[in-house]
């Protein structure tokens, strides 16, 4: 299953925050543990990923810092700020409702026959 | 790395791979060091993954994305850093210091011949004083445009053939500039085909200045496109200038710097200075408020006092709320982009005022 671009992207602040508030970590790393979580289904492309850290960084949401990683290379980790914290709660808050509206939908679908695209249909037949 | 062999061919590959990033003007080294770092992540977890080097190398490099769409996310979220490009000319990566310093040395000397430009009418008779409006009217392109144009015909390094059009453009527009006998009406300064020749003449330069900016790519689109936004820093730049000489210069150069410094940077003595710069500021500003308001306490409105009036009280609520936000910044207190985004918002107070002195000015002072 592939999941669209624009929910990859609006998903894209609070998976990075959330991953930060859990512990310092750099981009390699990042998609490492979204690959994990979503049990390989949310595909991003690796360097897509960046642009978004510059834009938390920019924001004031993340620190960055340069250290040498231990295969001896320079690595850019960074850190959750106080800011970004406040963000995650916000976006937590927003993905709940969401994420709760969709239930009350789905559950409601699933009275009249779960996976039924006939059923689905019926209640809307005073519009045609 | 399985076999030095491999591990020769991957640092190649790689290399390989840094320079086409490198061609990319919104990806910069340090992206690069950081895009770097992930590919060979990859390339080991793939190859602990049982993959060979090189099959590792072109699948990172496929997760990678498209570099034209990497690039273009890039510049979607540093465009900062394509604005400069369009000041700073791009040029050979390898010597950037040594070139910027030509550059300087060469616009300085150029500034340096323009003054004397300006001065040399007057060494044949022709002193800049009032018979003499006219001729330094018409001419008043000519003391700075061909030196424009000279500086980019040397830094886009244009071939003969292109040189010898633009001198002939100049030429040309001289000679109809001051061989025709423009009537004198005693009235009026300027005849009218004068003034028109006076505000045209500049416009039909600017175009020779156009091509030379443009380089060899004045026949593209591109190439235009970037003439014409540099026309368009430089339009503001002298609306900036115009509306409130010294502090509107200090406030441009704190814009300047505010749009060309990168926003993630921790703040630094540069910071300290521009604050500096800000709260004196905010100083002359202060008192050149005192100065309008006592003499409209004294001698009453005009409308050049009042507008006077609404561009101090505008600036100084700007330059204000600046320091704050800068001495926020520099105490850890608050993200570079507050500043940015004071900066931006403010833009629409500035066309609001002028907008107002526009519209509502003359019929509130009675057409005066």
């Amino acid at each position: 299953m592939e999941i669209n671009k624009d929910l990859i992207a609006a998903s894209s602040t609070p998976l990075v925050l959330a991953m930060l508030a859990e512990e310092d970590s750099y981009g390699y790393a990042i998609l490492q543990r979204v690959q994990e979580l979503s049990g390989g289904r949310m595909e991003w492309t690796d360097g897509m990923l960046y642009p978004v850290l510059h834009r938390l960084e920019r924001l004031g949401h993340v620190e960055a810092r340069w250290e040498v990683a231990e295969s001896g290379r320079r690595r850019k980790y960074y850190r959750i700020t106080s800011q970004g914290r406040t963000r995650l709660a916000e976006e937590r808050e927003q993905w709940k409702a969401v994420n709760s509206t969709l239930q009350g939908i789905w559950l409601a679908l699933s009275i009249p026959g779960p996976a039924n695209h006939a059923a689905s249909a019926a209640p809307l037949p005073q519009e045609a | 790395m399985p076999t030095p062999h491999y591990a020769v061919s991957l640092e190649e590959q790689i290399d390989q791979w840094r320079s086409y990033l490198r061609r990319r003007q919104a990806i910069h080294s340090v992206d690069i060091a950081e895009l770097e770092d992930h590919l060979r992540g990859q390339v080991a977890g793939l190859v602990d993954a049982g993959l060979a080097t090189d099959e590792a190398f072109l699948v990172a490099v496929k997760r990678m994305g498209n570099l034209d769409a990497l690039s273009r996310e890039f510049a979607r979220e540093h465009s900062d850093r394509l604005w400069k490009q369009l000041v700073v000319s791009p040029s050979d990566p390898g010597a950037p210091q040594v070139v910027a310093r030509t550059d300087a040395i060469v616009a300085f000397c150029l500034a340096v011949v323009a003054a004397v430009f300006v001065k040399v009418p007057a060494l044949f008779g022709i002193p800049m004083n009032d018979p003499h409006a006219g001729f330094y009217v018409r001419n008043a392109s000519y003391f700075v445009l061909p030196l424009l144009t000279g500086y980019f015909a040397w830094k886009r390094q244009l071939d003969a053939g292109t040189l010898r059009w633009l001198a002939a453009a100049f030429v040309a527009g001289g000679i109809f500039a001051n061989v025709y006998p423009f009537a004198k009406d005693s009235h009026v300064e300027f005849g009218s085909t004068e003034a028109l020749s006076a505000l045209h003449l500049p416009m039909a330069l600017w175009f020779a200045v156009g091509i030379a900016y443009a380089g060899a790519r004045w026949r593209q689109v591109a190439g235009r496109m970037d003439f014409i936004r540099f026309s368009g820093e430089l339009f503001i730049y002298y609306v900036l200038i115009g509306f409130d000489l010294l502090l509107a210069l200090i406030l441009g150069l704190l814009l300047y710097s505010i749009s060309a410094r990168d926003p993630r940077q921790p703040p630094g003595t540069f910071d300290v200075v521009q604050v500096v710069l800000v709260i004196s500021a905010l100083l002359a500003d202060a008192v050149a408020l005192w100065a309008i308001a006592a003499r409209i306490s004294e001698f009453g409105f005009t409308p050049n006092r009042v507008a006077a009036l609404g561009e101090n009280v505008i600036l100084l609520v700007n330059l204000v709320w600046s320091a704050v936000l800068y001495i926020r910044f520099l105490c850890g207190r608050g993200s570079f982009s507050n500043l940015e985004r004071w900066q931006t918002d403010y833009l629409s107070v500035y066309v609001a005022w002028a907008a107002i002195v526009v519209i509502l000015f003359p019929p509130l002072f009675r057409y005066l």
